[in-house]
Parts: C-alpha cells; sequence; structure tokens
C-alpha cells in the first residue's frame, strides 16, 4: 500500500478539525481511530467532504462516497492519495 | 404466519450543521447533496430553508438505514423526497439506491419528516416485499 505524505495527513486532520464537529480534540486521535466514534455525524461527513475537496482540488466520485471512505483520518488520506494520483 | 416483514431506519440532523454548509459551500453543498425538486420544495420567499434541507438529509440517511447500505457507495441524490400533490413526503430510489432496494426485495417505502428548531428528524419503514425474505424462519 502506497505510504501517505505526512503532509496529506496532516492537512486532513486540520479539515476535519474544523468541519467534523467531533466531540474530541482532533489533534488527539491515532490516524486510524474512528472519527464516527469521535462524534462525526453524517451531516458533519458531507461539510469534511466539501471542504476536503476545497483544500486538495479534488471531487469524491459516486463510487468513494461510502462511509468507510471517511471512517478515520488515514482513510480519508488515502483516497485522497488515489484521487491526487489519478489526476497525474 | 408473521407478518409482513418490515425494515426502519431513522436519524436525528441539527439545522445549524445544514446553515454551515450554505454559508461555507451555497450551490455546491445543495448540488451535492440534494435534487433540484428537493431544493425547491424547500424555497421561501426566494430563500432555501435550512430546517427543511435537514429533514431532508435525514430522510436520506434513515432510508441508507433502512436499505442497511452497510460499505456500498450510495450518493444523496440517489435518494430523493419530494412532497406530494396532497402534502405528504414521498421517497424515491434511484441508481444504486434502486438498485439496493431491488437486491433486498424492498417494495413499499414511507417516510414521515418532523423538526422543530434546531433540529430535524425522518423515520422510514421499508416493506419487505411478499415471498422475498423470511424473517427468523416459520412462524
Amino acid at each position: 500500500m502506497e505510504t501517505v505524505p505526512n503532509a496529506v495527513t496532516e492537512a486532513v486532520r486540520e479539515v476535519v478539525a474544523e468541519h467534523a464537529r467531533l466531540s474530541v480534540d482532533a489533534a488527539t486521535l491515532a490516524d486510524e481511530a474512528s472519527l464516527y466514534d469521535a462524534g462525526m455525524t453524517s451531516h458533519a461527513s458531507v461539510n469534511v467532504m466539501l471542504a476536503l475537496e476545497d483544500r486538495f482540488d479534488v471531487e469524491f466520485p459516486d463510487e468513494l462516497l461510502k462511509r468507510e471512505v471517511f471512517e478515520s483520518i488515514a482513510s480519508i488520506s488515502g483516497a485522497i492519495a488515489q484521487l491526487d494520483a489519478e489526476a497525474a | 404466519m408473521g407478518g409482513v416483514p418490515l425494515r426502519v431506519g431513522t436519524d436525528l440532523v441539527l439545522a445549524t450543521s445544514v446553515r454551515e454548509s450554505l454559508a461555507t459551500h451555497g450551490e455546491r453543498y445543495l448540488e451535492r447533496v440534494y435534487t433540484s425538486g428537493e431544493v425547491a420544495d424547500c424555497r421561501r420567499g426566494g430563500e432555501v430553508d435550512a430546517l427543511a434541507l435537514a429533514a431532508r438529509f435525514a430522510a436520506k440517511e434513515a432510508a441508507m438505514k433502512a436499505l442497511r447500505v452497510g460499505g456500498a457507495a450510495v450518493p444523496w441524490t440517489a435518494i430523493e423526497v419530494r412532497r406530494s400533490a396532497d402534502g405528504h413526503p414521498e421517497l424515491s430510489l434511484h441508481g444504486r439506491a434502486a438498485e439496493l432496494a431491488e437486491a433486498a426485495g424492498i417494495g413499499e417505502l414511507a417516510v414521515s419528516l418532523t423538526h422543530e428548531e434546531p433540529y430535524a428528524s425522518a423515520v422510514v419503514v421499508a416493506e419487505i416485499a411478499p415471498h422475498q425474505e423470511r424473517v427468523g424462519g416459520r412462524r
């Protein structure tokens, strides 16, 4: 599996901190920790998705609009890396 | 003999979260999440009613639970809530959502919306068509 650059992971963490409405500090979350367990609601995941698209200048295609993609900072970072690779 | 097998889903949405989306992402948010018909149903005096949108988002999430989408990719616009001629909300499924419903043997779906600032909620009940599924074996 391709290693996601730390810069991407940290940028995702910043977006999550600002838009996911977590009940805990995003800075304390492990990369693999469940954002849903940390308090992200289904609608908050919409805000996270749109903010990620702005931050990384990507668009999540329909096939990536699934719960597991937005499950954790790691899974989101992996999806961003995949979209970047496909755009290259 | 048992009754008709049913599935149910429910969801609760904060209108504040919808207002944040509208303020930050505007039309992009509307286009990604709602159909043009849903947005039209939520317009009040030229502006989009965030509480009404929140109820429709709750209905979409409730429908996904009733459909048991699990890990499947289902765009929010694949589930549509429209107001019927007599004023009742009606649910329509498109694309991937319709495929999942058919695979599960789901026939009729019913939806009910409610809202009181700052919350909106919805319940969706899905009927498994006869002879498509047994619940807990023979009764």
